[in-house]
């Protein structure tokens, strides 16, 4: 059914200390599994580093908790926070 | 305008750090077309609609769940209120407690760990099947494990019927006798102005005014409220209700967005929203020290009750703004047992039974989860029972009544029950209070709510 749709946009949200290789590890990752990225942001809040990734699962060869276990798996071997959310919660949370 | 860094590290450290959930699902389901006079063929038949209904729940929910990220703690199904049921069954408790079995079998195959409606609105007067179902409810809740009771005793129109609020406060009794440390008390909730459609236990029901199915989402979040008043430590109280409406609408809206998609892949009716800011064990997560972030020294003390009517209000101003559907109990919960900083005040002495009734008149549901001694006689369980209610039929709004009258333990010691009900300090109450006005029953008439149409 995914992919019939034209885009099902999800945000990848990384927090912890900034390393080098996050951003190739991540990209490595979706390119493997089909995933288009479509836009990365980062910042530096309240002394965690967060960076964002945009990412459009509609073609993707796998589901979002397959993502979630790969993303997973690169969290704990570089001890990072990653998690993964349909970005329509944040558009609801956050514009009135 | 694209989402910015800012805003999804917001949604994100509500989760990961804040304890921000949905708190339950609660899928409302009639059972009213079951009935019968036979309770082999009536059981079957709940049974089946219950565990088909409780594993799509589970389902779905565990999809959404991983889709948006935000846990759902809890998956509960509510049904009709059971001793209406029971009108064409054999008036014994056998068969109350036979029902209460089924529900309780159906609910342990579907993988949902409570089902509510094993109840009666009987604030006017009772007929035959409720008395039975009250009289069955000791049994019905110390044999079962996932059961749930409710009783409405009181409303703003009809006013209180005290001979059902004598006749609960020797179930209770009986109930804290046949269950370890009393604890299936806290499996029944009783009630002034019951709302139909609360999807929280213990008093959750599907109300008879409902359709065949109803969708009901709880969102909590005291963590996330509790940051945020953190966060502002000096700005002036208008200022603060501001800041704490911000915050519970856009925990509102996920729960709106969460709770939409579900019953839409349910293919049920989406019911409500009830944002309620409810406690948990665990650190962070209490209501009572949100009111201590505000200012006040400790839960209880002069200035408290202020505090929780300025919570209450801007938490359901934020709910308000941020769903059409607002609904069930939405406010805050203030139980005692599953609130760190609320039993940390009973223990320091700051908050007393006395205060605790204050305190329930401006929140949004009442006494909930305390323990008192075990020999506190049934007359004055009672009384404290009509005290509360009162407040609720006066002011016209809910209020409810969870106590636990521990068996052998006294004042002043503590009883641990484990798990999300957490752990209670015995609270103080005179033994002697007002048998002679108990003991006369009747009913309490409703009172004028002014001159109106």
């Amino acid at each position: 059914m995914a992919a019939r749709k034209q885009s099902q946009i999800c945000i990848v949200t990384v927090t912890g200390i900034d390393k080098v290789g996050i951003i190739a590890r991540l990209a490595n990752a979706m390119a493997s599994a089909n995933i288009n990225i479509v836009d990365v942001n980062q910042k530096i809040m309240e002394e965690h580093f967060v960076m964002t990734m945009a990412i459009d699962m509609a073609k993707a060869d796998i589901d979002i908790v397959k993502l979630k276990k790969k993303l997973d798996r690169i969290g704990d071997e570089m001890s990072l926070k990653i998690t993964v959310q349909d970005a329509t919660i944040f558009k609801a949370m956050h514009r009135v | 305008m694209p989402i910015s860094v800012e805003e999804v590290f917001e949604t994100v450290k509500m989760t990961l750090d804040h304890h921000f959930d949905i708190r339950t699902v609660t899928l409302g389901i009639n059972l009213k077309d079951c009935m019968d006079r036979n309770l082999q063929r009536f059981t079957r038949r709940i049974e089946k609609r219950i565990i088909e209904k409780g594993l799509l729940l589970n389902k779905f929910a565990d999809a959404i769940e991983n889709k948006y990220g935000i846990p759902i703690t809890n998956r509960r199904i509510a049904v009709t209120p059971a001793a209406l049921l029971l009108e064409p069954l054999p008036r014994n408790i056998k068969t109350a407690v036979g029902l209460a079995r089924a529900l309780d079998k159906a609910a342990k195959k579907a993988d949902i760990d409570f089902i509510g409606g094993f109840g009666a609105m009987v604030q006017k007067g009772m007929t035959a099947a409720d008395e039975k179902l009250i009289d069955a409810i000791p049994q019905a809740l110390s044999k079962t494990q996932r059961v749930c009771g409710f009783l409405n005793l009181a409303s703003t129109a009809a006013g209180m019927n005290m001979d059902a609020v004598v006749k609960f406060g020797h179930t209770l009794k009986q109930l804290a006798g046949l269950t370890k440390n009393g604890i299936g008390c806290a499996k029944i909730a009783v009630f002034a102005n019951v709302p139909e459609d609360n999807p929280f236990m213990a008093g959750a029901h599907h109300g008879i005014g409902e359709p065949d199915f109803s969708l009901n989402i709880g969102i909590s979040g005291p963590g996330v409220v509790h940051n945020v008043v953190l966060q502002n430590p000096n700005c002036d109280l208008t200022e603060l209700s501001e800041v704490i409406k911000r915050t519970v609408f856009k925990i509102t809206r996920a729960g709106e967005l969460i709770g939409k998609e579900l019953a839409e892949l349910m293919n049920v009716s989406f019911g409500i929203v009830d944002i309620s800011l409810a406690s948990t064990t665990a650190a962070g997560d209490s209501v009572a020290e949100i009111i201590e972030a505000m200012g006040v020294k400790s839960m209880g003390l002069p200035g408290s009750t202020a505090a929780l009517a300025l919570l209450m209000n801007a938490v359901k101003k934020g709910g308000a703004m941020a769903s059409g559907n607002i609904g069930g109990l939405s406010g805050t919960f203030i139980p005692v047992s599953e609130d760190a900083g609320m039993i940390r005040a009973v223990q320091k002495g700051t908050l007393t039974l006395e205060k605790l009734e204050a305190l329930t008149s401006v929140c949004s549901v009442g006494l909930d989860m305390f323990a008192v001694p075990g020999d506190t006689p049934a007359e004055t369980l009672s009384a404290i029972i009509a005290d509360e209610l009162s407040i609720g039929i006066v002011n016209n709004k809910t209020t409810s009544v969870r106590v636990i009258p521990v068996p052998r333990k006294k004042a002043g010691d503590i009883v641990h029950f484990g798990g999300l009900l957490g752990s209670a300090p015995i609270m103080p109450v005179s033994k002697s209070a007002s048998p002679k006005f108990i003991a006369r029953k009747g009913r309490i008439p409703a009172p004028i709510q002014a001159l109106r149409n």
